[in-house]
């Protein structure tokens, strides 16, 4: 009849996406800026492990690395300045569907957010939060960060940052119920990869802090790193981040780093002879606020409108 | 109905009850005051309870002294509740109390001096005070019963604690359900219900307690039938209709759950905490999810995440709280979030009067946020309506697409009356979530022009991929670089409210359309500003009200209703300049925040009366005011 075949079936070819399906708006980042890097690690694995796009949401508050979510192709939600995190928070809540990743920076993470970021890392829902690290307040034009080393030159201290700064690893890895952290830098794509990729495979809050390269504001502050990569050691473990042996070859540190080991773990975070990258703690183990705040989804209308008359009920005079 | 006097008709014999026959009377105030943690809400709420099955209107509403453990015979420590009967509905909580029961002469004082009695009012006074060991309590005993005594109260002192040390070793924690015994006589309560009543209460603490508290409930019958030479009858009110008992916040927490709102983030705060107190016992039984944040910004930052993935979410707080939430309310507002964020009002500014009553966030809840922020403003005047009004909002929410702040106050918080069982209806509920393919080439912010409204997608929609932002942005939600798009969205979010506002229908007047005075009101005001009108009314004087219930945008025709009366007065428990005080005339007086909105919208010459003493509007103190005003 009207020309269709019998064998015609309402089978849907598979649904294949390419990094394409995971590009939003140009990008606006400076050139250079580490940024980009981590956009295109994030695209990338959205790509690998094929996420719908309809089913991935970023989230971000403000700030340089903030524009990342109108960069991406999927949902996204760019907020306030230090709110991404009960954003995130609230959109997984009773949506476990969804695959949310966390774009947020030193100024809004760890100073205007910080009491959501020791209570993020606690609730342990189900997300990736980037810490994309850039000793400096970029957006706003070159101001002192938590991060900013002793002696960064910004235009609120001209002479010189006067504190000592934040450790983000030290004090995640100090908040109760933290499961996943990690440090990764923007300039080798492979180990960045690996440890976004790790994150997101971590069943729960993963925190990842990347040394985000900022040649307008903080281009001398990596410099060195960048260009001596004995500077930093490489964390391995089978539970880590696996690098192929030609990445590996580039970095002359390797230490083997037990990631279920908090003390040690702690250790490592707070080390001042050499950097960390890879995986330095996760815990399956840890209480996921995710699941018990989806508790009830699976309630029938029929069920909730019994619910609520027997509630009712119990007020009847 | 009348207020502050009773229609005392002839008394009538009871032979069944013995004793004196009961005073008929069409409305009654009892109090009880004690010392916190002496159970005397307890006592007022299981007798509200009786008495409203038993077919009087009611309103119960606590005393609550502003510290947990305020120090024992203290005036500030006055605890306690009221509870007002009637044989009617009752909306508010009445004038100056009828019947109190006291458990010592300090916290009485406390009451005295809030202005809670009159000459006649009749106090039944614990009297071991007088008896104490300490030479002190002696004296501020004997001093405060000659004082309360010059003042014309009918004190009677009674020995209620020694009555119940007959049966319990411990009767400071026992005498709360011999008071109950004895307003049970007075007030012909039929006892077994009372019986069955306080085994509700006890249920959870065993068949020991159940029978010491029904002894004492005896005892306490059996003492005012001995010893008290009066009684009073309230009939009770003709009603088919099946009723719920509950208190404002009571009301607020099943209107989430039958407003399908699956989703509330909160941060405790003074008097909205207990909305999340009753989620947290009965929110299971409809698959809720209730979150404590870690602080009032989180919370709404929470609800609004929950709301973009589509998931309908509240936030509750009161005025401190919607403070701290105003750059999220801001971006509510700027990416059109729908949301629905309850404000339960309390004393302020700052941290103000906690546990008490104002209604000061209005101007806060309008114009808090900075730029341009047009929101929708709800507020409820019953405890029926803090029920109704969550789905209505939850409805507009989504409708408008954008947050809509639903005001209720202490007063409605804490007041527990009767009113016709909501039903649970499944339009009510939230739809579920809808994942079909989002239309293709329809931007995420396809604004209807002539209205301003546009559909939002959800994520797991197909092809409906966008980036909400609290940027100035683009139909497409991309940030603007252009120098109209942030005028075109201000415009957008605007016409909502313009285009809600033409299917609001003009407030209906209570009394005549027209005459020499119209009060208008909002919120928990409606029944005393009823009660005090009718009274006046009824003495002929040409006043009549008008309650809003949407402040923003405001219902239409207000000023067509308002050009039909000589004056206009603005009636809220907020703050104005006493008209006479030093240095007012036009130029520097303050008006209350109602005024300021009704004069910007109506270009009228409106008054404002009104106080902040954190104490509720009573019939009483409107009627004077107004009759004042009718017969300059
Ligand atoms: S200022 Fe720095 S962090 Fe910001 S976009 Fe430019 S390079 Fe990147």
């Amino acid at each position: 009849m009207f020309g269709l075949k019998s064998d015609w079936s309402l089978d849907v070819p598979a649904r294949y996406f390419t990094l394409e399906d995971y590009e939003g708006g140009t990008a606006r980042w400076c050139p250079g800026c580490g940024d980009l890097a981590v956009l295109t690690a994030v695209q990338r694995i959205c790509r690998e492990e094929q996420l719908p796009p309809e089913k991935v949401v970023s989230v971000s508050g403000i700030g340089c690395s903030s524009r990342f979510p109108h960069y991406m192709g999927t949902y996204g939600f760019h907020g306030l300045h230090g709110r991404a995190l009960p954003v995130a928070c609230g959109v997984k809540a009773r949506r476990p569907d969804l695959t949310v990743w966390v774009a947020t920076g030193d100024g809004d993470c760890c100073s205007i957010g910080a009491g959501h970021w020791v209570h993020a890392t606690r609730y342990n829902m189900d997300m990736t939060v980037m810490l994309f690290d850039n000793n400096v307040y970029g957006l706003t034009k070159n101001q002192t960060s938590p991060t900013s080393p002793v002696g960064l030159k910004t235009n609120t201290h001209p002479r010189g940052a006067w504190l000592p700064p934040l450790n983000p690893l030290s004090a995640t890895l100090g908040f109760t119920n933290a499961s996943f952290v990690a440090q990764t830098i923007d300039w080798n794509p492979p180990h960045l990869y690996e440890t976004l990729k790790a994150a997101h495979h971590h069943k729960g809050f993963s925190f990842v802090r990347i040394l985000q390269r900022c040649p307008t504001y903080t281009d001398h502050v990596f410099e060195e790193l960048q260009r001596d990569p004995s500077q930093l050691v490489v964390l391995n473990h089978d539970e880590g981040v696996s690098l192929e042996p030609s990445v590996g070859k580039m970095f002359p540190n390797h230490e083997r780093h037990d990631p279920s080991n908090l003390d040690e773990a702690r250790r490592q975070a707070g080390r001042e002879d050499l950097i960390p990258i890879g995986v330095l703690f996760r815990n399956e183990a840890c209480p996921r606020y995710d699941e018990y705040t989806a508790q009830g989804l699976d309630m029938t209308m029929d069920e909730r409108i019994a619910g609520l008359n027997r509630e009712l009920d119990r007020f009847a005079i | 109905m009348s207020a502050s006097t009773t229609s005392e008709l002839a008394p009538q014999t009871d032979p069944k009850a013995g004793g004196p026959a009961p005073l008929r009377l069409d409305q009654h105030i009892v109090e009880i005051v004690s010392d916190s943690g002496e159970g005397a809400q307890k006592a007022g709420q299981t007798f509200g309870a009786v008495s409203a099955k038993m077919g009087n209107g009611v309103w119960t509403v606590e005393i609550i002294p502003a510290e947990i453990k305020p120090p024992a015979r203290s005036r500030a420590g006055a605890s306690g509740i009221r509870v007002r009967l009637g044989s009617k509905p009752i909306t508010n909580m009445g004038d100056e109390a009828d019947l109190v029961v006291a458990f010592n002469e300090q916290v009485l004082y406390g009451r005295v001096e809030q202005g809670a009695y009159k000459p006649g009012t009749k106090i039944l006074l614990e009297n071991r005070w007088a008896t104490d060991g300490l030479d002190e309590i002696r004296e501020q005993y004997a001093k405060a019963l000659a004082d309360f005594r010059s003042q014309g109260f009918d004190v009677i002192e009674l020995p209620m604690e020694e009555e119940c040390r007959k049966l319990t070793k411990n009767p400071r924690l026992g005498k709360n359900m011999f008071v109950v015994g004895m307003l049970c006589h007075i007030y012909e309560r039929d006892l077994d219900k009372v019986n069955d009543e306080v085994a509700f209460v006890f249920a959870k603490k065993g068949a020991k307690v159940i029978e010491l508290n029904q002894q004492l409930l005896r005892a306490g019958a059996e003492f005012a039938k001995a010893n008290l030479p009066f009684r009073f009858h309230i009939a009770p009110w003709e009603n088919e209709k099946p009723m719920v008992v509950m208190n404002g916040n009571q009301a607020l927490a099943l209107g989430i759950m039958a407003a399908g709102i699956e989703t509330v983030a909160m941060y405790p705060i003074t008097p909205a905490t207990s909305v999340s107190h009753h989620l947290g016992s009965v929110y299971p039984a409809v698959g809720g999810c209730l979150h404590q944040a870690e602080d009032e910004i989180a919370a709404i930052g929470f609800a609004i995440g929950a709301s973009y993935a589509g998931k309908t979410a509240a936030t509750v707080t009161s005025g401190p709280g919607l403070a701290l939430k105003t750059e999220f309310l801001g971006l509510a507002v700027m990416a059109e979030i729908p949301l629905v964020i309850i404000d339960v009002q309390r004393g302020g500014p700052s941290t103000g009067l906690p546990t008490k009553v104002e209604q000061g966030d209005l101007l806060a809840a309008l114009h808090g946020t900075p730029g341009d922020a047009p929101k929708i403003i709800l507020a409820a005047s019953t405890i029926e309506e803090c029920y109704h009004f969550v789905i209505l909002s939850r409805r507009l929410a989504e409708a408008f697409r954008g947050p809509v702040i639903l005001l209720t106050d202490a007063n409605l918080a804490t007041g527990v009356s009767p009113f016709p069982r909501p039903p649970a209806k499944e339009e009510w509920f939230a739809p579920p979530l809808d994942q079909s393919p989002w239309s293709e080439g329809l931007k995420p912010y396809a604004w209807n022009p002539e209205t301003g409204l546009s559909p939002r997608p959800i994520p797991g929609q197909v092809g409906g991929e966008y980036v909400l932002t609290g940027l100035a942005h683009t139909d497409e939600s991309h940030v603007a670089y252009d120098p109209t798009s942030n005028q075109t969205g201000c415009e957008m979010r605007s016409l909502k409210l313009a285009a809600l506002q033409k299917t609001l229908k003009p407030p209906k007047v209570h009394g005549d359309p027209e005459g020499d005075l119209l009060v208008v009101g909002w919120g928990s005001t409606l029944g005393a500003i009823e009660e005090a009108v009718d009274r006046l009314r009824a003495e002929g004087f040409r006043v009549s009200s008008v309650h809003l219930r949407f402040l923003s945008p405001l219902e239409p025709g207000l000023a067509e209703i308002f050009k039909h009366f000589k004056s206009i007065l603005s009636v809220g428990i907020s703050y104005n300049d006493p008209p006479d005080g030093p240095l007012m005339n036009e130029e520097t007086r303050r008006h209350a925040a109602l005024t300021v909105v009704l004069r910007e919208h109506t270009r009228m010459d409106i008054d404002s009366w009104g106080h902040c003493y954190g104490q509720p509007l009573t019939p009483g103190t409107i009627y004077a005011e107004l009759r004042q005003r009718l017969t300059r």
